[in-house]
């Protein structure tokens, strides 16, 4: 097993939970967790093929890492927002009980 | 339009032979009166746009804007008048023109223009001060009718296009005029257009003189073709003026004329029709349905005379290349159709009942001697007898309306009689009149400018013909004029028992009474001891001269007019007024004389019957011709293109409604389909769109393991 293998392995199962954690919780909190491990998992994977790619001297794979992630921030700054405000607006974060989302 | 000419100006006076004419004024030295010329005709044409603004009971105002408009023309008119009175003492220039250019096309353009000289300031003076008096005497006469401010605007619109005739310097702006006067003219006859009369007069009046005017409009497109301008003077460039003349003369037309001639007897017609010459004079006697100011001002004093005066206005033209002793082809036609419109217009006279019916065909007969004076002696003899005869006839034009006013609208001479004593005033004004169109010797104008006509007449030196129809003519006058008077004011009053005349009110008897002045004292100006009519429209100086009188020849002449005077009247009192007629049912004197000759003459000669047979039948053959043209071939045509269309369409709206519009329904339908699909998607719950993200990748997935594993780069 080549070490790239191994970081996509962990990287895949990153993944996994994330997607399990934001399908199965019912808190939007959680939810965006698990969101966050999603894309961070994508980031590992980024890091990794850059690592153990061809051309490792040409930084691209970092420069990605660091663009997701700040868009990362920027996202989880927005979705913590959006709950704190319906929070505020309807006393939940349940996210079954967010019925009335329709535009 | 002044700075523009300013440069041409020293062009032309360069190019203009000194001496050759009289030196006149160009536009950018024109005096002041020249300048505002133009207003004379647009202020009266400017109050019949105001009154045509008013309401139907704003009587008052609309006949003090008539009357203040034409009275302001009145006084410019006095103004112009003694402008070119002064220029004549001076010894200057009396022709004045202001000249314009009005369409451009290219490099030629098109020039209008106005002009006053002694014809059209004598012309001004007259129609303006005629109108004036006939505008008052309307407001009595159409006191009660309901239309009245409608009257005054046509009335006004007239004087403005007439007047616009008078000053016109050029063929087209006059053709311009002379058509409004023309539309008016047929407004005012079908004035009362409930009648059918009146509107059978007035379309058969606009027709009649249409004929007329399209020749006219012929000869004026033909003048412009060879001289390349309608301006009748321009400084040596005109279409009249001597350069012109010499060119029309050298150009043949047919049958011997030179394109002078043929286009002065086109111009001619157009005359002819306006001043119902012989054979066009059929709408003239009709025209007397109009309301009578109507016939006084347009079919006795102003419009009918425009024809006069246009043939007067063009008079080089028509006389170009006429030697001493000599004379043109179109003034012997002139001639000729003067006289005879002369003797048969006093012929038809002599029948008719009507009062007003007597006096058209007296006009008729009138403007046959003025078109006589134009063509043996010259302008001012026509000239004279045209403002003599304006004022005489519009005098007895509006006597006669006092008359019909004062028997309740009776028209018929044989229900009237004794008038003189029941209207005094309109009796008195009526014998200055009659006497007057008579030609009473001395003391009343119309035999001055009778007897100068007669005089020219007799000194013409192609034939005596003309002469003696005239002759005949004055006698038949003199006859037909004591007819009528025995029976209107003299016998006894032969209408409904219980009513009697009434005189009219001041009013329409005032204008009556200046009229009657002037009827007598206008003869001074044309006596053969001063002749100062005709001074003034040759710019020749006037003086007193005794020896007037004894030219060889002149007072046999008069002597002879004035024994036809006397025949005339002495037989018509032998015949109406020794034996007072007593009943309306009595037979006339001269139809008991021989009944032939009378139904001849009360039948007008069956001009109208002819014109029946022979040219309405035409245009009736010829309009049934078109008629069938138009709804069998043309109609056939038309409708089975339309069939085809209609065809078209019939299969284009079932294609749209089968299969387009099917189509549309159908993506329609989709389309709100999938919307429908959608909005299920977009319900708004969040777990709903994160599962649908799982499935996506898990799909994702799928697909890159698939892809994967067929190209081999995964091995399961």
């Amino acid at each position: 097993m080549t070490p790239l293998v191994g970081c996509l392995i962990v990287a895949a199962l990153v993944f996994a939970i994330g997607l399990a954690i934001s399908l199965t919780r019912r808190n939007a909190i959680l939810v965006l967790i698990g969101i966050e491990l999603m894309l961070n998992a994508a980031n590992l994977n980024l890091i990794a093929f850059w690592r153990f790619g061809a051309r490792p001297e040409l930084l691209t794979g970092m420069m990605f890492a660091i663009f997701s992630i700040a868009v990362a921030a920027a996202e989880a700054a927005v979705g913590l927002g959006l709950v704190i405000a319906y929070h505020r607006h309807s006393k939940t974060t349940d996210l079954d009980a967010m019925t009335r989302m329709k535009g | 339009m002044i700075a523009n000419n300013a440069s041409l100006m020293a062009n032309w006076l360069v190019q203009v032979p000194v001496g050759e004419f009289k030196p006149e004024i160009v536009d950018g030295a024109a005096s002041a009166i020249m300048r505002i010329l133009w207003l004379i005709p647009a202020i009266p044409m400017f109050a019949a746009g105001l009154i045509a603004l008013l309401k139907q009971p704003m009587r008052k105002t609309s006949a003090t804007l008539a009357i203040g408009g034409l009275s302001a023309s009145f006084v410019l008119s006095l103004i112009a008048f003694s402008h070119v009175l002064a220029e004549w003492h001076r010894g200057g220039a009396t022709r004045e023109v202001v000249n314009f250019d009005w369409l451009s096309l290219g490099a030629a353009s098109l020039q209008l223009g106005w002009l006053l000289d002694p014809l059209a300031a004598v012309m001004l003076v007259m129609v303006t001060f005629v109108g004036l008096l006939i505008f008052i005497y309307s407001t009595g006469y159409m006191a009660h009718d309901e239309n009245f401010t409608r009257f005054f605007c046509f009335l006004s619109l007239f004087a403005g296009g007439m007047l616009g005739v008078l000053i016109a310097n050029s063929l087209l702006l006059l053709f311009m005029c002379w058509e409004i006067v023309g539309l008016t003219s047929y407004l005012l006859i079908g004035f009362w257009y409930h009648k059918p009369s009146a509107a059978a007069a007035a379309k058969k009046a606009f027709l009649t003189t249409r004929v007329g005017d399209i020749f006219f409009l012929l000869g004026i497109v033909w003048l412009f073709a060879q001289t390349g301008t309608t301006l009748f003077y321009n400084n040596g460039a005109g279409a009249i003026e001597p350069a012109a003349l010499t060119t029309l003369l050298s150009q043949p037309a047919a049958w011997g004329l030179s394109a002078a001639g043929a286009i002065g007897l086109l111009i001619f017609a157009g005359a002819a029709g306006k001043s119902g010459q012989l054979p066009l004079h059929v709408w003239l006697p009709d025209a007397m349905e109009g309301p009578t100011p109507v016939s006084a001002l347009i079919h006795a004093a102003t419009m009918v005379a425009a024809g006069v005066y246009l043939v007067a206005r063009v008079y080089p033209l028509m006389s170009a290349g006429a030697s001493i002793g000599t004379t043109t082809i179109s003034l012997t036609v002139i001639a000729w159709v003067g006289a005879l419109t002369a003797l048969f217009g006093a012929l038809v006279a002599v029948a008719q009942n009507d009062i007003k019916r007597i006096l058209a065909y007296s006009t008729v007969s009138q403007l046959g001697y003025m078109m006589v004076g134009l063509a043996t002696g010259g302008v001012a003899v026509g000239m004279f007898h045209l403002i003599t005869h304006a004022f005489f006839k519009a005098l007895l034009f509006l006597g006669a309306g006092s008359v019909i006013h004062g028997c309740h609208e009776e028209q018929d001479i044989r229900r009237m009689g004794r008038l003189r004593i029941d209207m005094p005033l309109t009796f008195m004004t009526y014998m200055v009149g009659m006497l007057a169109l008579s030609g009473f010797p001395i003391f009343f104008s119309g035999f001055w400018s009778k007897d100068a006509i007669l005089g020219a007449a007799h000194s013409w030196p192609v034939s005596r013909g003309p002469f003696v129809m005239l002759v005949v003519g004055a006698l038949l006058t003199a006859f037909y004029m004591t007819r009528q008077i025995s029976y209107v004011f003299f016998g006894h009053w032969r209408g409904p028992k219980q009513t009697h005349a009434h005189e009219s009110p001041l009013v329409m008897t005032g204008p009556l009474a200046i009229l009657a002045v002037f009827a007598i004292g206008l003869g001074v100006l044309g006596t053969p001891l001063w002749p100062w009519f005709t001074g003034f429209l040759e710019s020749r100086p006037v003086a007193f001269d005794a020896h007037g009188f004894s030219e060889p020849g002149l007072l046999p002449l008069m002597g002879s007019a004035i024994a036809v005077v006397f025949v005339g009247l002495l037989l018509g009192w032998a015949l109406y007024m020794r034996k007072p007629i007593v009943s309306d049912e009595k037979q006339d004197s001269l139809e008991s004389v021989s009944p032939t000759v009378w139904n001849w003459f009360a039948n007008r000669l069956y001009f109208d019957e002819l014109y029946s047979v022979t040219v309405i039948r035409l245009y009736a053959a010829l309009a049934w011709f078109s008629d069938w043209l138009d709804r069998r071939v043309w109609g056939g045509a038309v409708s089975s293109v339309a069939l085809t269309f209609r065809g078209l369409g019939w299969f284009n709206k079932g294609l749209d409604s089968q299969w387009i519009d099917g189509g549309f329904d159908k993506g329609c339908e989709e389309l709100v389909t999938s919307g429908g699909v959608l909005a299920w998607l977009q319900a708004g719950r969040a777990p709903g769109y994160l599962r649908m993200m799982g499935i996506g990748v898990l799909v994702l997935a799928g697909i890159a393991l698939l892809v994967g594993a067929v190209t081999g780069q995964v091995r399961l």
